[in-house]
């Protein structure tokens, strides 16, 4: 197809609204500059699925996450957007309104809205606690129907403050989709009792995720950090300059032998993604003019404070490819498994992976890092991935009970600094019991998990009562159930209904990187 | 000395057994035989007649015999596959599938993953007929330094002796107790046993505010909680405003013999037996939240 062609196509999408076009439209034109300067080899690793560089574009002329100081932005104010110091809390919210529609990032919605209690504390003195509530209240409802990306994230905790609480009970009361939420934990500072609101929230709409303060605080300076996007930490008033992600299965795949992997080919592969990170982060810092911005002239971002992520993923594809475990299949499943996730030699074999990888990581140069350096990353998948598991992740639909699954896990957590995200699917009845939800959030934390995210399954029925369900009849049952849906619904109508419907009005924009028809 | 349980099976993260993150024991064995019971093979001990052995397609089932040339059916666990084919076989309603815990083995699994639960719960079969073994297994977690914060709950179908709940009351924090039925008649129907000495557990339990949670069974037209709804009503009226009453809807999958033909209770006659609860001033009343 032409391009030309492609463009008309997406001009005349039904399903698209005329902002979606546009962004389509202008990736395309992206996707039309030449590409930066890379060797034939990383060419190579990236045209056979090893290297990705996640669509950010040819030539990237913006950071892919921007982490702003919005606290210093509200005290001084802004003479780029004329804005004068805030002095309450409408100012305040009005202030950050107008600023997150300058903040840029891969997909041109911010992707970290702030520590918004710590930002917004100082302005909500003297008020009572309804007056903050509304504000707030109206403030959500703006950010879901204006900035409707499930990756846009704000930052709370670990004290206890009335923002925090005020947020947490919003965020429950409308379940929208946007903004996401991470809530800060610290043993030593937050309150049982506010840990347990959040777990409850959890229970409620599946947000907010509780990420390790001390963990996370002792990987960055007293500046500070966010939590931004899909459970990534960066540096606060910097951000990633760009994600350059590594298929470990395809890593695996040239491997003759597991020492072969260790020595030689990850090595090799890992020399290749640096390639790629410093060629994109030459062009953005060096020829894009991004660092020109009023955001950096106004010190609200530093340009050292950029990091590149070295991103990874398909770890479970690659521990199983290295032991010659065979695929999972059906007969599979419940027996006692050799595959990563399920046995300790695998996971073994997959910790010494990530330690591997944190070495590399942490001795290799970049042109523009923290500290000199990329950070480690956890990929938590794009949705054209196929047969491949995001991060360092257990495949979905094989893993085991939430506490096996975070004990096999665990271990990785240290590596990931820039962040790891495994998502725990927890089923329906934990729902009547937050308690429960807090304690496997504590147990998961105290074993150094960087963030827990956990999913209610709304649907699954391990066990629905005080009695053991026989795995047999849950098959059967779910078979029966299978058959029964698919005749009433009819493949016809269900894909007719697919082809009807309009493209939601809130996605997540960085798992849809392309126009795909 | 070593006590020793046989135990069904052990899960590691329960939310349906107890307040909060559970470990659950399933201790093989119980002393009633509900047409209604959803795991009729927790019920008796396997008695090794080796009828299982042959029908296992994974060959993870063999007989061995010991020095008396006594038998024993032996599951070798790597190589099951859980297709349940045994569990069809056994003559008995037994399961070969089942394991021999000491206290210090259950307090090792414990301790691994001490900082996910809340506490432990032991449950079955009818877990209190192996009481020796859970005595000492909770005295053994209330006086250790990192598990004595683990709160100890049994779940029991209420037959125990009033005099044996004695012995377990000081390392017990509280008891489910199932009530399957209100009449006598219905009671024996059900279980074959009468329900004389599950009234006098709750009203010991409750006495000692160790009574956590009652769970009424409700199968429409065979229970008779719907029918009874009046004195029902004044007995879970009477008892600690703390109890959490428990309503459970029946459901035919697990169930084998005459319970197949009963009909299963649907969200809408569950919601009618707690409207009726809640009219005659019945509080706590916790719902399924799922019906299959």
């Amino acid at each position: 197809m032409t391009p030309q062609a492609r463009f008309a196509e997406i001009s005349r999408n039904p399903l698209l609204s005329p902002k979606q076009k546009s962004g389509l439209l202008a990736l395309e034109a992206e996707a039309s500059i030449p590409y930066v300067a890379i060797s034939a080899a990383v060419k190579q690793a990236m045209a056979q699925g090893a290297i990705c560089d996640m669509f950010e574009g040819h030539a990237p002329f913006k950071p892919r996450y921007v982490l702003p100081d919005y606290a210093k932005y509200l005290k001084n104010g802004s003479e780029y957007l004329e804005l004068a110091p805030a002095q309450d809390l409408d100012e305040a919210l009005n202030a950050l309104t107008i600023i997150y529609h300058h903040v840029p990032s891969v997909t041109n919605i911010p992707v970290y809205l702030g520590q918004l209690d710590d930002v917004l504390l100082p302005y909500c003195q003297g008020l009572d606690d309804d007056t903050i509530y509304r504000k707030l209240k109206l403030f959500w409802i703006m950010l879901d129907r204006t900035l409707p990306d499930a990756f846009m994230h704000v930052n709370i905790g670990p004290t206890d403050n009335i923002v925090c609480r005020t947020i947490l009970r919003i965020d429950a009361e409308l379940k929208q989709i946007a903004p996401n939420l991470t809530f800060m934990y610290d043993p030593a500072v937050t309150p049982d009792e506010l840990l347990q609101i959040a777990a409850s929230n959890i229970c409620e709409c599946s947000k907010p995720h509780i990420a390790n303060y001390p963990i996370h605080a002792s990987t960055f300076d007293q500046q500070g950090f966010g939590i931004v996007s899909c459970y990534n930490s960066l540096p606060l008033a910097g951000g990633a300059n760009t994600l350059v992600r590594l298929n470990l299965k395809e890593v695996a795949l040239q491997a003759s032998s597991i020492g072969d992997f260790f020595t030689n080919v990850l090595p090799h592969y890992c020399q290749l993604t640096f390639e790629l990170i410093d060629a994109r982060a030459t062009f953005l810092h060096q020829e894009s003019n991004f660092f020109n911005s009023f955001l950096v002239q106004e010190g609200l971002i530093e340009e050292s404070r950029f990091a590149p992520m070295f991103g990874i993923y398909g770890m479970a594809e690659a521990v199983n490819i290295l032991q010659g475990t065979p695929d999972f299949n059906e007969d599979s499943l419940d027996k006692p498994s050799n595959h990563y996730g399920h046995n300790a030699a695998a996971n073994e074999l997959g910790h010494q992976i990530s330690k591997a990888l944190d070495a590399i990581v942490k001795s290799t140069p970049v042109k523009f890092g923290y500290n000199g350096r990329a950070l480690l990353h956890s990929q938590g998948g794009m949705n054209t991935d196929r047969d491949v598991t995001p991060g360092v992740r257990i495949p979905y639909g094989t893993e085991p009970n939430p506490i096996t699954h975070i004990q096999a896990l665990a271990e990785h957590h240290q590596y990931y600094t820039s962040g790891i995200s495994d998502i725990l699917t927890i089923d329906e009845t934990v729902k009547a019991n937050p308690q429960a939800m807090m304690q496997l959030c504590k147990g998961a934390l105290k074993l150094g998990f960087r963030e827990f995210s956990a999913n209610v399954a709304t649907n699954d029925l391990v066990r629905v009562t005080g009695y053991m369900v026989k795995l047999s009849d849950i098959a059967r049952y779910k078979e029966q159930g299978s058959r029964t849906n698919t005749t009433s619904l009819g493949a016809d109508a269900a894909q007719n209904t697919n082809i009807l419907a309009r493209q939601p009005r809130v996605v997540a924009h960085e798992l849809t990187p392309a126009h795909s028809k | 000395m070593g006590r020793v349980a046989t135990v069904n099976n052990i899960i590691n993260f329960s939310c349906v057994d107890g307040p909060g993150s559970r470990l659950v024991i399933f201790m093989q064995g119980c002393n009633f035989n509900c047409k209604n019971c959803h795991n009729p093979y927790t019920i008796d001990m396997c008695d090794s007649c080796g009828d299982c052995v042959a029908s296992c397609p994974a060959n993870a089932l063999s007989l061995t015999h010991n020095a008396q040339g006594k038998p024993k059916v032996e599951w070798h666990s790597e190589l099951c596959t859980q297709c349940d084919t045994c569990l069809s076989i056994c003559p008995k309603q037994s399961s070969p599938k089942t394991r021999q815990y000491s206290v210090p083995q259950v307090l090792a699994l414990i301790r691994k993953q001490v900082f996910f639960i809340n506490g432990i719960t032991v449950s079955g079969g009818e877990a209190t007929l192996q009481l020796p073994f859970i005595i000492e297994l909770f005295q053994a977690i209330k006086s250790s330094d990192d598990l004595s914060h683990l709160s100890c709950m049994i779940d029991s179908n209420g037959y125990l002796a009033t005099n044996a709940w004695q012995q377990v009351m000081p390392y017990l924090d509280g008891a489910m107790i199932d009530l399957k039925s209100w009449q006598q008649q219905t009671h024996r129907y059900i279980t074959n046993r009468d329900n004389h000495r599950v009234f006098a557990s709750l009203k010991l339990l409750a006495e000692q505010d160790k009574l956590y949670e009652i769970r009424l069974l409700h199968i429409p037209g065979v229970s008779d909680f719907d029918s009874e709804i009046d004195a029902v009503a004044a007995y879970l009226k009477q008892l600690p405003a703390s109890v959490r009453v428990k309503l459970n809807a029946f459901q035919q999958h697990g169930v084998t013999g005459e319970a197949r033909l009963w009909e299963s209770c649907t969200e809408q006659q569950m919601q009618t037996l707690a409207a009726r609860l809640t009219e005659r001033g019945v509080a706590n009343l916790i719902l399924p939240n799922v019906y299959l």
